[in-house]
């Protein structure tokens, strides 16, 4: 019990007497901040959380509003997902490198693509020259997809593929790949992150203007709901937002925001809520501030259970609970010193874990520099199997539950993310928020701020603007040989002059015909896929149909 | 330079626009080698495009190029973006929408920072335009800040002000009202496909038959117009099914034009060809009507004004007016003399300290 | 009077990550600078077509996808081809420290890796213009 009056009293002493020595002894600082710039106190005590009420704000793992989990035994019962994204060169090469991390423990896959097939461009597009392979795998037709996955059992394995725009696409190759191993799609387990607002607002691989690419969207959570139940049809994503300079209160705000235009698209299309939300998760950053990021997957929690229950009357719980990936923040990292940098993804994977995270990607060491190593990557999963056997963080349930500072931040963190919410409302919602350029500017003035911050010193960068050292240029890096991408089109010409042809021009015929109408695109996407029209052939079709994005950038 | 100036005529590109940065840095031979050219100007159409920021100027000047170049014409583009009051600096960010037509060598783009003017374009821009007309472009579009009364210096260079508004900024009368609408050649509501956009119309509509009405059938000033007498499609084209209500009718007594008023949705194009048109239209209408001539002729008037002030200001700036003008300012502090007196006194000095040069250096 | 220094920044190839680019631009137009952003997947025609209508001093390009090697030499090769050899080519993003001899030997004046201050882009580009400002 505390004796709030009293403490009240006791703490104004302490308050005037260490304002008092610190004239003298000032501290380290004018004013202490958040990795996010949020002001800090000295001390957080009962009297910051007066107001509270353990049942409303936090109640039990398990239950709305799921601040201390999704589950009531959440990494007792299973621990979390240790899910390292991985792709580069050709099909075969990421193989073998999907199958030395499953050796080494890794337990689920996570598909990094090139930008070509991102962008829905074929390997030998004349805008594809130089960018083959170099950001992920690339994949042209189903035949690479057949090798991507190769020798791995789809029944076995849980698959998260980060594609946006083409996502529907992927997702065909995906199921037929499966269908060709005797796997049903309903037996399947995977995501694709399929969120095309935050490719307008941070992160560039959009194809299609808003309108259809909603229409994609809610097309795959009708047909999954169907024929892939166990599928997550979309990972909406705040770890781009992030990256891209937002505040970890503009990352929550702008990623509920834009699940909230996501609910709402879907329904307007005639789904209903509680047949798609149960499959919705999310996608978020963990950066250097241990305590800010734990509030911040709590506040998210906490925010979107409201908005699902109250806001769209969802009434399965399954509906309100918020799922999530994380993955470390790789603009944290420092090309300077990189060994530092597995410090700082193991506090960030720490966090994570606290925060409750249901899945986690943590960045090697040279992350600023090139992709990771073999050597590289194990020690970054190793990171989490330390955390997770040694450090005590999954032996129970939402840990930092209770810490002063860490309920006011949760409790601040939402207030401030529901105001965000509340202004994009305001502006007609995420998409129109959008086009008005109004979450890309708020997003940019926080990136200038924080490098002006580090230029000035007054944010320090270990290794970077103190401590730092002369150092020789890094050894070892990963280079992916520049004969992929004769290497595909090679592979291309030859399945171009070895597939049916007829059924290729008949597929893609369909294709268009359902483009133009309302028909869902899933089934005639994947007749495409099973005729090996390539990605290139098959997002061609809808670029004409659709038109492409032009984006809306301010200063 | 006058050798850049060749190359520019000759339609050199990198000649054009290094000559158009020379101007921007008030070069004086830069200036005096482009203004004694008599032959390569006055060809083309010159057209302004302003309005509030957001109204989609960029997306609609983009959707235009493509439009002229279709019709076989070559396109120059002076976007204009203001400068930092505070840093002197800029970032000119309307090139970004119209970038599908870099590589067109029949469209010429060129982003161009206020550097201190407050009419809505640079002192530059005047310059710029002439460059480009001499260097055989037949359309010089130029985009820039339109936002209150001061930002209407577009008018003294442009054959044909289009003005853009958009739905939904909540302040469409304000814009109307503040004497924006006395400018416009032709009024475009963008974003047409959002709430408001017939409203926005009508608005306009309205405001310019009470404008018509105000000015009781009398010419605006600058000279009679009589296309709304010679031309019925222009009022069908403008939208409007009947003549000026209160103008009074009858020979002698000119009609006043009622400026088309036309809706396109930028992003898709719609409505673009229609503006092409009624901006030729319009160019037609001024080249039969004696108007463009009328408009050169001020547009000259004002150039020779700009000349002998900047001429002035410029001589000011030099060290021997510049002593002679501290030396008048002491006597005014010390009361010897009286500002007037001081003033007529440093006027009376410039034709003897100096004077602009008859042969610029080549 | 003093000419103004004009920068490009562009982003060739289809990398979609502009945080770099416009906090760069940003910078020079605090320092000063008129900055013309040219957005995202540029090919090396657009920007040197661009370079060369506005008569920039410098052109800056930004990349976090691996293709520089690939597309930095072909900017600058277009430029020279057009005879704009007097602007001042670098870049910056994840470029690995051994690429740079070679992107050097190709006309990139610099490159600048990750964490590199603002302050120091801006200095550069003051110590090391190839037309005079007056």
């Amino acid at each position: 019990m505390v004796d709030f009056e009293k403490l009240e009293q006791d703490f104004n002493v302490w308050k005037a007497r260490v304002e008092k020595a610190n004239e003298k002894y000032p501290e380290r600082k004018k004013q202490f901040v958040t990795g996010s710039n949020a002001p800090v106190d000295r001390v957080y005590t009962p009297l910051d959380q007066v107001d509270s009420d353990y049942s409303r704000q936090l109640g039990l793992p398990g239950e709305f509003p799921y601040t201390r989990g999704v589950q009531p035994t959440m990494y007792r019962g299973r621990l979390w997902t240790m899910r390292q994204y991985a792709g580069f060169g050709t099909a075969e090469e990421s193989n073998a490198r999907y199958k030395y991390l499953l050796e080494q423990g890794q337990t689920g896959l996570s598909v990094a693509f090139d930008l070509p097939t991102q962008i829905g461009y074929d390997s030998d597009h004349p805008l594809s020259e130089g960018e083959v392979g170099k950001v992920g795998v690339a994949i042209d037709s189903l035949a690479d997809m057949e090798v991507l996955f190769g020798g791995i059992p789809l029944d076995k394995v849980s698959t998260s593929m980060t594609i946006n725009a083409p996502a529907a696409v992927l997702l065909a190759m995906y199921i037929v790949v499966a269908e060709k191993q005797g796997v049903g799609a309903e037996a399947l387990n995977g995501t694709i992150q399929n969120d095309i607002l935050k490719e307008y607002i941070a992160r560039g691989t959009y194809i299609f203007p808003p309108a259809p690419s909603m229409r994609l969207i809610t097309d795959i959570f009708e047909y999954c709901s169907k024929h892939v139940p166990n599928w997550n049809t979309i990972s909406i994503s705040g770890y781009h937002i992030r990256e891209a300079g937002a505040t970890a209160v503009q990352e929550v705000a702008f990623t509920l925001a834009d699940g909230i235009a996501y609910v709402e698209a879907a329904i307007r299309a005639g789904l209903d809520v509680d047949e798609f939300a149960p499959r919705l998760s999310f996608f978020f950053n963990a950066h250097n501030d241990l305590f800010e990021e734990v509030a911040k997957f709590r506040a998210a929690r906490r925010v979107w259970a409201h908005i699902m229950r109250d806001r769209f009357g969802a009434k399965n719980p399954k509906s309100w609970m918020l799922r999530f990936h994380t993955q470390t923040g790789g603009s944290t990292l420092t090309a300077q010193q990189p060994d530092n940098n597995i410090i700082r993804v193991t506090l960030q994977a720490l966090a994570a874990v606290l925060g409750g995270t249901q899945s986690l990607h943590t960045n090697s060491r040279d992350e600023a520099l090139a992709l990771p190593t073999e050597e590289a990557v194990r020690i970054a999963l190793r990171t989490q199997q330390i955390i997770a056997y040694e450090s005590g963080a999954a032996e129970t349930v939402d840990p930092l539950a209770g810490s002063y500072y860490v309920e006011s931040l949760t409790d601040r963190i939402e207030k401030e993310a529901l105001q965000y919410i509340k202004r994009i409302d305001d502006l007609g919602g995420a998409v129109k928020a959008i086009e008005q350029g109004y979450i890309q500017q708020e997003i940019q003035d926080s990136a200038y701020a924080w490098q002006m911050d580090v230029e000035k010193n007054e944010r320090i960068i270990v290794g970077l603007n103190k401590f730092q050292v002369k150092e020789n240029p890094p050894k070892g890096l990963l280079r992916v040989d520049p004969a992929v991408g004769e290497h595909q089109r090679q592979k291309l010409a030859s399945l171009k002059a070895n597939r049916n042809q007829n059924n290729v021009d008949s597929a893609l015929a369909s294709l268009r015909k359902a483009a133009s109408g309302a028909d869902n695109l899933m089934p005639p996407i994947l007749e495409a896929v099973r005729a090996y029209a390539t990605l290139g052939e098959i997002c061609g079709v809808l670029r004409e149909e659709f038109g492409e994005y032009k984006p809306n950038v301010m200063f | 330079m006058n050798e850049l100036v060749r190359r520019c005529i000759e339609g050199d590109v990198r000649a054009a626009a290094r000559l158009i940065t020379l101007l921007e840095s008030q070069d004086r031979d830069a200036y005096a080698a482009l203004y004694r050219l008599k032959d390569h100007a006055g060809r083309a159409q010159v057209i302004g495009i302003t309005g509030p920021p957001g109204a989609g100027k960029s997306t609609l000047a983009d959707k235009l190029i493509t439009q002229f170049r279709a019709r076989g014409l070559r396109v120059g583009v002076l976007a204009v973006d203001p400068s930092s009051p505070f840093s002197g600096g800029a970032i000119l960010g309307d090139r970004l929408r119209m970038q599908s037509h870099a590589t067109d060598t029949g469209v010429f783009i060129r982003s161009l920072a206020t550097r201190g003017s407050l009419g809505g374009i640079s002192k530059a821009t005047h310059a710029a335009i002439r460059v480009l007309d001499a260097a055989g472009y037949d359309i010089v579009l130029v985009e820039t800040v339109g936002v209150g009364q001061s930002e209407v210096d577009i008018v003294r260079v442009a054959d044909t002000v289009v003005l853009v508004s958009v739905p939904g900024l909540g302040d469409d009368i304000q814009v109307i009202k503040a004497g924006i609408m006395e400018i416009g050649d032709i009024f475009v509501v963008n974003k047409a496909d959002r709430d408001g956009a017939d409203r926005v119309v009508r608005e306009l509509r309205a405001m310019l038959e009470t404008q018509v009405q105000l000015r009781g059938g009398q010419a605006p000033a600058g000279g009679p117009d009589t296309l709304a007498a010679r031309d019925p499609d222009f009022m069908h084209h403008a939208g409007l099914e009947r003549a000026a209500p209160a103008a009074p009718t009858g020979p002698g007594v000119p009609a006043v034009p009622f400026p088309p008023v036309l809706k396109t949705i930028a992003e898709t194009g719609v409505g673009v060809p229609e503006l092409a048109d009624a901006i030729a239209r319009h160019f037609e209408r001024l080249k039969n009507t004696g108007e463009l001539e009328r408009k050169r002729l001020e547009s000259i008037r004002y150039q020779l004004g700009q000349f002998v002030f900047d001429e002035i200001t410029h001589l000011l700036s030099l060290s021997e007016l510049s002593k002679v003008r501290d030396d008048l300012a002491q006597k005014v502090i010390s009361r010897e003399l009286d500002v007037y007196s001081a003033g007529v006194a440093l006027f009376h000095s410039i034709p003897e300290q100096g004077a602009p040069r008859e042969h610029p250096q080549t | 009077m003093e000419r103004k220094i004009r920068v490009l920044v562009a982003k060739p190839g289809l990398d979609g990550h502009d945080r770099g680019a416009k906090v760069i631009a940003r910078a020079l137009r605090d320092a000063g600078m008129e900055v013309i952003y040219t957005g995202l997947r540029q090919t090396p025609e657009q920007i040197v077509s661009a370079a060369i209508q506005e008569d920039v001093d410098v052109v800056a390009l930004s990349i976090l996808s691996g293709a520089h090697n690939h597309l930095f030499p072909r900017v600058v090769e277009l430029l020279r081809e057009r005879g704009a050899d007097d602007v001042l080519v670098f870049g910056g993003g994840v470029i690995p420290e051994e690429d740079i001899p070679f992107l050097k030997s190709k006309g990139i004046a610099e490159i600048f890796g990750p964490g590199t201050p603002t302050s120091k882009t801006i200095e550069f580009i003051r110590a090391n213009l190839k037309r005079p400002l007056n």
